[in-house]
């Protein structure tokens, strides 16, 4: 009875602190413009079904693929255990759904026991690649001290789970037949291999390290959820919207702005002029709220897996810019925005701004729009969508383009050509030789 | 040769690099002898074409894309032109994909896939034993051409007619390196790093081997040969566009 209040208590704070972090991450995301996105429902579900769930883009490099898909599936799957958990832990039974599902149970229970296995196996080797091998797009330079130590504890916690399963499997085998309590399952590969560990331990031990675990394992998630709306885990969810959003144009399409159309059209006479409807806005962003709130979406997707700047052929050649940081930079700036607000304090009148305390124009300036970022990343996230807007807002808000930009800029207004040849000479190459 | 009443097949959108640069001029004759061996009728708009914008609106400035854009439109429409071949990939991505948005509808295609589909329909017949026959040769994918629009064997396929031995590097396709120029970077200095993007790429390229680097775009064009400059291997190793290649190795 005690477990059952106990562990009611824990499931509400856990749902508590769950629900206030879910609704802070939708009003953050709310901040960002608007954007109707209602087009070609039957390929976003297409993108939804292999990117996200069959992971098509992280097959690109296989191992790594087959890793992760490992530990995405063994997390998806074990994770229909935690439903007996919590069914368990509130009723105050043990293993509700052995006498259910009879002869299916042990064999999904064995399943179980391989997926965490597995688990363990690639966490380990992703500890392993990450901080022995050192490989370089972890050790970048926006991989500071906090996204370093995110990604370790997400790995370790989740070894540390699956063991608590495997020694909870492993005393629950040997409580049957010792206590009425436990349920026969029958034999479980993997935790027998425990049970000579745990041999000769009085019934009255066994039951704490079965209980010890138990709670263990259950606490660990219901934390580990909350955990994971501060951390980039987070894209084990909004992973899934961020691919039906995802753009689907060819990538070298960039998004008009019908505000710019209509300005031109009247200016050429093309149009009578309307009245501008609502207020004129800001031309491009220079702040995460001049960002559309599937952006800002994207940048709470981020994996900070690092595909996209170990791909930049800036990063790649010593530049300042990396795709990466452009994301965490986003969801660093929405973060601080929003606890500002959540404080009851105006949110963007801090003296800060995304360009400029957290992008810098030399980031921006250095992107060869080559889409070597878009086409790695493994959930359909574009950087360079936001950094066009940046460039967009220090070109027409600021005319803060670097001067070689702005005498291109002349030239086209002059001579109708980037460079500096008269317009008459355009068709000179007909009559010269080859 | 511009637009005589009879309407043109296709219209060659020549740009401002095939218009102004010196390099990329030859190409424009190159593709201009294929098509008139291959009795194409086509139009060129000549001293009507301006730029298409495109660099503007990589660098930020929409207002001045958009003008450019839509006065370009104007004389588009006004020739009522169907079907666009372009040899610059930048131009290609912006008439094609971005035009639309303010009532520029036309077929675009990219002069590799033009002329892919010229051999294909037997109009281009390729003589054998061509100059290149056996030659190494490595393709350097434009990042507006392959990632942007996802071109990737058209060019191949031109080169694979000149029955050459094409060597990929191992950056290529969706991988491809960019040669450090689009998004406007050709119209300035790089930002400071510890090296140059198109030596990166040179350097690889280098590596295959080969002895032709061929490109399709005019700005991998400016890039790649001044990487090849760079390593001091212009003597030995040449940068050529797809249609420089076809046209000299069918003796055009
Ligand atoms: S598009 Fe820009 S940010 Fe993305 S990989 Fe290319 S240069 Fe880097
Ligand atoms: S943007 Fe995509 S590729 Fe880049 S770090 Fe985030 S998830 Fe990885």
């Amino acid at each position: 009875m005690i477990q059952q209040i106990a562990f009611s208590v824990v499931l509400l704070v856990a749902g508590f602190f769950l629900r206030q972090r879910i609704l802070f991450i939708r009003n953050t995301i709310r901040l960002g413009k608007e954007n109707t996105i209602t087009d070609r429902p039957g390929d976003r579900w297409q993108n939804v079904l292999l990117v996200a769930f069959g992971q098509k883009k992280m097959f690109k490099r296989p191992l790594p693929a087959l890793l992760h898909f490992f530990i995405y599936g063994g997390f998806l799957i074990i994770n229909l255990e935690v439903l007996e958990f919590v069914i368990d832990g509130l009723a105050g039974t043990h293993r509700i759904f052995a006498p259910w599902l009879g002869p299916v149970y042990p064999l999904l229970m064995n399943l179980f026991e391989f997926l965490a296995v597995a688990v363990m196996t690639a966490c380990v080797l992703f500890l392993l690649r990450r901080f022995v091998l050192k490989l370089p797009r972890f050790w970048s330079a926006e991989m500071t001290a906090w996204p370093r130590l995110d990604a370790a504890l997400i790995l370790v916690t989740e070894i540390i789970l699956m063991w608590a399963i495997l020694f909870m499997n492993a005393s629950d085998q040997l409580l049957q037949g010792q206590h009425e309590h436990y349920t026969a399952t029958g034999r479980l590969f993997f935790s027998s291999f425990l049970m000579p560990v745990l041999n000769g331990t009085e019934v009255s031990s066994l039951v704490m390290i079965e209980r010890f675990c138990w709670w263990f394992h259950i606490v660990g998630i219901l934390g580990f959820s909350v955990y994971i709306t501060y951390s980039k885990h987070l894209h084990i969810f909004l992973a899934f919207p961020n691919t039906y959003y995802a753009r689907l144009e060819p990538k070298g399409y960039i998004q008009n702005m019908p505000v710019v159309t209509r300005e031109v059209r009247s200016m050429l006479g093309l149009e009578a002029s309307t009245a501008p409807s609502g207020e004129p806005g800001r031309f491009g962003a220079k702040d995460i709220n001049d960002l559309t709130w599937n952006t800002l979406l994207s940048a709470y997707a981020c994996t900070e897996c690092g595909r996209c700047t170990s791909e930049c052929p800036a990063n790649q050649t010593g530049k300042k810019l990396s795709p990466r940081k452009i994301m965490m930079d986003v969801r660093d700036r929405m973060e601080e925005v929003g606890k500002r607000i959540k404080r009851g304090e105006p949110g963007f009148e801090d003296g800060k701004s995304l360009l400029g305390n957290y992008v810098t124009k030399e980031e921006i300036n250095a992107c060869t729009s080559c889409n070597a970022c878009v086409e790695a990343c493994p959930v359909m996230i574009s950087p360079l969508d936001i950094i066009l807007e940046m460039r967009r807002y220090v070109a027409m808000e600021e005319s803060g383009s670097p001067a070689q930009w702005n005498s291109m800029f002349q030239n086209i207004e002059t001579n109708f050509a980037p460079w500096k040849f008269p317009a008459a000479d355009r068709f000179n190459w007909s009559k010269e030789n080859s | 040769m511009t637009a005589r009443g009879e309407s043109p097949e296709i219209v060659f959108w020549v740009g401002c690099a095939g218009s102004y640069d010196d390099r990329y001029k030859r190409v424009t004759k190159a593709f201009v002898k294929i098509l008139q061996a291959t009795g194409i009728r086509f139009a060129v708009l000549g001293t009507e074409e301006t730029c298409t914008g495109d660099p503007a609106r990589r660098a930020g400035n929409e207002f001045l894309f958009q003008m450019q854009a839509t006065s370009v439109i104007q004389v588009l429409n006004g020739y009522q032109v169907k079907r666009i071949v372009t040899a610059c990939p930048h131009c290609f991505n912006v008439l094609k994909n971005e035009y639309p948005d303010l009532g520029g509808q036309y077929e675009v295609v990219h002069h590799s896939q033009y002329l892919q589909e010229l051999i294909h329909e037997g109009r281009i017949k390729i003589k054998e034993g061509g100059s290149y026959q056996g030659k190494r040769i490595t393709y350097h994918d434009s990042c507006y051409l392959g990632r942007a629009n996802e071109v990737y064997e058209a060019p191949r396929e031109v080169l694979a007619s000149l029955d050459a031995d094409l060597v990929e590097m191992k950056r290529c396709r969706t991988t491809g390196l960019c040669c450090g120029a689009g998004g406007a970077q050709m119209f300035k200095e790089p930002e400071t790093g510890r090296k140059d993007i198109n030596v990166e790429r040179a350097e690889e390229a280098l590596a295959t081997g080969a002895g032709t680097i061929a490109v399709a775009c005019p700005f991998c064009m400016t890039m790649m040969s001044d990487g090849v400059k760079a390593k001091n291997k212009e003597a030995s190793v040449q940068v050529k566009d797809l249609a420089e290649l076809l046209s000299e190795s069918q003796g055009l």
